[in-house]
């Protein structure tokens, strides 16, 4: 896929950083060379913003500071970053330090933003945010809700700085955390700490990761630290963020693991659709090396540890420890029972410790302020805060970081602005293809998003995926579709998940049909709970539950498709058609023109008819119509 | 997840000093690393040709079966030969909800070929994949690896008719 242009600035003027204590006058010397209030623009360049070309406007931007010929003192920099998060509103650009915030941005601004803006201090109203009702745009990033309502953790560097400049990460503060453990901390006081804090692995199954850093530490041999950067979860891109746009706080979070568990070697395990993310993590790895924070003797200490990047090659279930370490050896990767826990015997049958890249970029802030300071934020059983990607059809699709315990209302209407084209939400789906679907409205918009409440309405955290579902998407047709995935991602070497999945499916895709029969529902619920109680990796025993949850809470969307043969969400194609209301359609002619198939035929300013023969049902008409004339029937 | 097609009969040119090149420079010859080995081959040729798959066996001394269990399980390889255009259609949930699976069985209708499959005159591949990590502009397809955010039909259509052009 697309590559950026990454130059990696030359470090070798530098040379290795001989103490812990050399690395705070090396930042020191960097921030003396950076004026704080130097004007510098930063361009979102994350996988959405380059998507809609935030890679053209970073050229631009920097070819128009050029071409006005200010005095160069004034001129701002053009800085490249990693993910904002607002995605929806890219490219992105923000200025320092007013702290302004451009959205929509075009190459073709460039020019006169440079004029306007950062030449004459005057704003363009036409870039600026508005929110979704909203008379008067926002001008500053800190005013805009969206980052308001947001407490950055782990996000805190994502953004602001160069992802390929190591020297911008240490002088916003990468690898102190492990200067502190290498100048003192024994390895059980930093396993004590994270203890204290209470992460919980932010992978999925949110295993205290404290434990599993001392049953890995107490196991004889090699030990291996290994990052799971899969994200599997399609419909998340929370992790790729972190890798995109700070890689250093996790090779940082890494490093302090290998150090409490003895360990001198690493693995990240990247997913191959994240080109970017191998590209910036690439940089970072060798950035760090020559400066010596990662690799032989770091910072002049005993502690040694080295580590390189391995890409998957396109199967979600490798996102698995167990499967993921195999095909870290090469190998298929096909998950294996838990009563060997990887811990003890992993990665070449060696004690190996895998975490998730959101865990691991918490852990240099946690030793950093300590355990305590990290409880402060979420609950008593989720501790801290968490990424979600919010995305699905809400205003605000992007990257949101709040505490845990945080409502739903709070994430999908006060950050998310709420649901698009005066659409009712519907339901808010979470933890991926084998999570749940939470109805809404209902007092579940009120819940505290944790592990365990999410697991108590029957859905779960998973790795952060968080999808908001309007009042058209058909929740039988949800259920299928992630039973699909999951049929084509299974291993198939249990039984329970491969047959339990594949019979779901057939009859789901019949419901979705319209051949749905009596008595499909009851036998969906017990081959999904057999499936979920039979079958070998977690990749079964959870992947029922999409079809489990919008049984229990939708249970009447399933008997209109099995009894009347009809979808009410008007997305099942054989169970609803498209008609145009004549009463209010004004004849506009938009849906003729949107049209693919030419189905919409009519004279202007008369009420136009869908040929029904003709009609594909792309609901191009139906989302392009402004006055709600198109009905499904 | 695995791709059924049969190994490709028709044996095309392979560059030894290349496969050298990759097995030995780039991955120290290392077992553990066949699945990079094979990604960067398949970079190479845009497939894995059989006759790389049995130079790979016999250098790493891996049976030729198991190699192929790894080429057939992650749905990343092929064993045929891709069109000279290649469309990636994003199925993943944001992009599903906003309707690419529509795209997906039009494009798939248009060309008489299915999800993995490649045009007879080897002129236009489709893929899907599942996320690409743009969710927010969804949906969205990778043409000839160029992004295209927010993708309908008729954008698709522009990109069979100028492969068709071509
Ligand atoms: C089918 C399946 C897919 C998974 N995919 C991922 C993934 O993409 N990323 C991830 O971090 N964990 C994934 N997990 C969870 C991992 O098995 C593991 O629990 C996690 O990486 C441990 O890290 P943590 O303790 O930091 O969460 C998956 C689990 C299963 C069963
Ligand atoms: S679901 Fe398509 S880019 Fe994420």
């Amino acid at each position: 896929m697309a590559t950026a242009t990454s130059v990696v600035p030359d470090l070798a003027w530098t040379k290795k950083i001989s103490s812990p204590h050399e690395l705070a006058d090396y930042r020191q010397a960097l921030l003396a060379g950076m004026d704080p209030d130097a004007p510098c623009i930063r361009v979102c360049c994350g996988t959405g913003c380059k998507a809609v070309g935030s890679l053209d406007v970073l050229e631009a931007m920097k070819a128009a500071v050029a071409a006005a010929g200010v005095d160069v003192k004034v001129m701002p920099e053009v800085k490249r970053t990693g993910c904002h998060g607002f995605c929806s509103r890219g490219p992105l650009l923000t200025f320092q330090p007013q702290g302004l915030f451009y959205q929509r941005v075009t190459p073709g601004d460039a020019a006169e933003i440079i004029q306007k803006t950062a030449v004459g201090g005057e704003l363009i109203p036409r870039l600026l945010y508005k929110p979704p009702g909203a008379k008067e745009p926002i001008a500053k990033v800190g005013d805009i809700p969206f980052f308001a309502k947001q407490t950055k953790v782990v996000l805190q560097r994502v953004g602001r700085i160069d992802p390929f400049d190591i020297r911008d990460a240490i002088a916003a503060g990468a690898y102190e955390g492990l200067a502190k453990v290498l100048s003192g901390m024994t390895p059980q006081q930093v396993i004590e700490e994270i203890k204290t804090s209470r992460l919980r692995g932010r992978g999925g199954a949110g295993f205290p990761t404290g434990i599993k850093w001392e049953s890995c530490a107490a196991q004889p041999g090699r030990h291996y630290v290994i990052c799971n950067g899969d994200e599997g979860d399609p419909g998340a891109f929370m992790d790729a963020s972190v890798m995109e746009g700070d890689p250093h706080a996790v090779l940082e979070g890494m490093a302090i693991a290998a150090y409490a568990m003895g360990s001198d070697r690493g693995f990240l395990y990247v997913r191959l659709e994240y080109p970017l993310a191998v590209q910036t993590l690439a940089a970072a790895i060798r950035q760090a090396e020559d400066l010596g924070l990662i690799g032989r003797n770091i910072m002049g200490t005993d502690f040694s540890f080295r580590t390189s990047i391995s890409t998957g090659a396109g199967a979600f279930v490798c996102g698995e420890s167990s499967a993921l370490m195999s095909s870290l050896e090469g190998k298929v990767g096909r998950p294996r029972a838990k009563y060997i826990r990887s811990t003890e015997k992993g990665f070449r049958d060696s004690p190996s410790n895998l975490n998730n890249v959101e865990t691991y970029a918490n852990v240099p802030a946690i030793i950093l302020r300590g355990g305590p300071w990290y409880t402060s934020y979420g609950t008593e059983r989720s501790a801290g805060t968490k990424v979600f990607s919010l995305t699905g059809n809400v205003h605000n699709v992007g990257l949101v970081e709040v505490p845990m315990g945080t409502s739903l209302r709070e994430i999908v209407y006060g950050i998310g602005g709420g649901i698009p084209n005066k659409k009712e939400l519907k339901a808010v789906q979470t933890g991926g293809p084998s999570g749940g679907c939470i109805p809404i409205p209902s007092k579940f918009l009120d819940i505290n998003v944790g592990f365990g409440k999410l697991a108590e309405i029957g859905s779960m955290m998973g790795s952060g995926g968080m999808i908001v579902m309007d009042e058209n998407t058909c929740m039988v047709e949800v259920s299928r579709y992630f039973i699909n995935f999951l049929v084509e991602e299974s291993c198939g070497q249990c039984t329970p998940c491969r047959e339990g999945l594949t019979r779901m499916k057939e009859t789901l895709t019949r419901i979705t049909v319209g051949e749905g029969r009596e008595g499909d529902i009851e036998m969906l619920e017990e081959i999904g709970t057999f499936t979920n109680s039979f079958s070998l990796c977690g990749l079964g025993t959870s992947a029922a539950n999409p079809v489990l949850s919008t049984i229990k809470y939708f249970r009447e969307e399933y008997d209109a498709h099995i009894h009347d043969k009809k979808c009410p969400a008007g997305v099942c194609k054989p169970l609803f058609y498209y008609e145009i209301d004549p009463e209010t359609c004004t004849g506009c002619g938009l849906c003729r023109k949107r049209c693919p198939a030419a189905a919409v035929e009519g004279e202007k300013k008369k009420p136009h008819t869908i040929h029904q023969e003709l009609c594909i049902k792309c609901m191009e008409c139906y989302r392009s119509c402004k006055f709600d004339s198109i009905r499904i029937k | 997840m695995s791709e059924s097609e049969a190994i490709c009969c028709q044996e095309p040119e392979v560059d030894f000093v290349v496969l050298d090149r990759i097995i030995h420079e780039e991955f120290g010859g290392r077992r553990e690393k066949m699945i990079m080995m094979m990604q960067t081959i398949q970079r190479h040729y845009r497939y894995l040709p059989e006759p790389a798959l049995y130079y790979l066996a016999q250098v790493l001394g891996v049976p030729l079966t198991k190699i192929y269990e790894v080429a057939t399980f992650y749905a990343s390889f092929s064993l045929v030969p891709k069109g000279k255009h290649l469309l990636h259609v994003c199925t993943g949930t944001a992009c599903h909800l906003r309707g690419s699976g529509g795209m997906v069985r039009h494009v798939a209708a248009k060309l008489g070929i299915a999800p993995g499959g490649t045009t007879p005159d080897m002129k236009f591949t489709l893929e899907t994949v599942n996320c690409l990590g743009a969710c927010a502009v969804a949906p969205v397809v990778v043409y000839d690896d160029k992004y295209y955010p927010q993708a309908n039909v008729g954008k698709l259509n522009e990109f069979i008719e100028k492969a068709n052009a071509d």
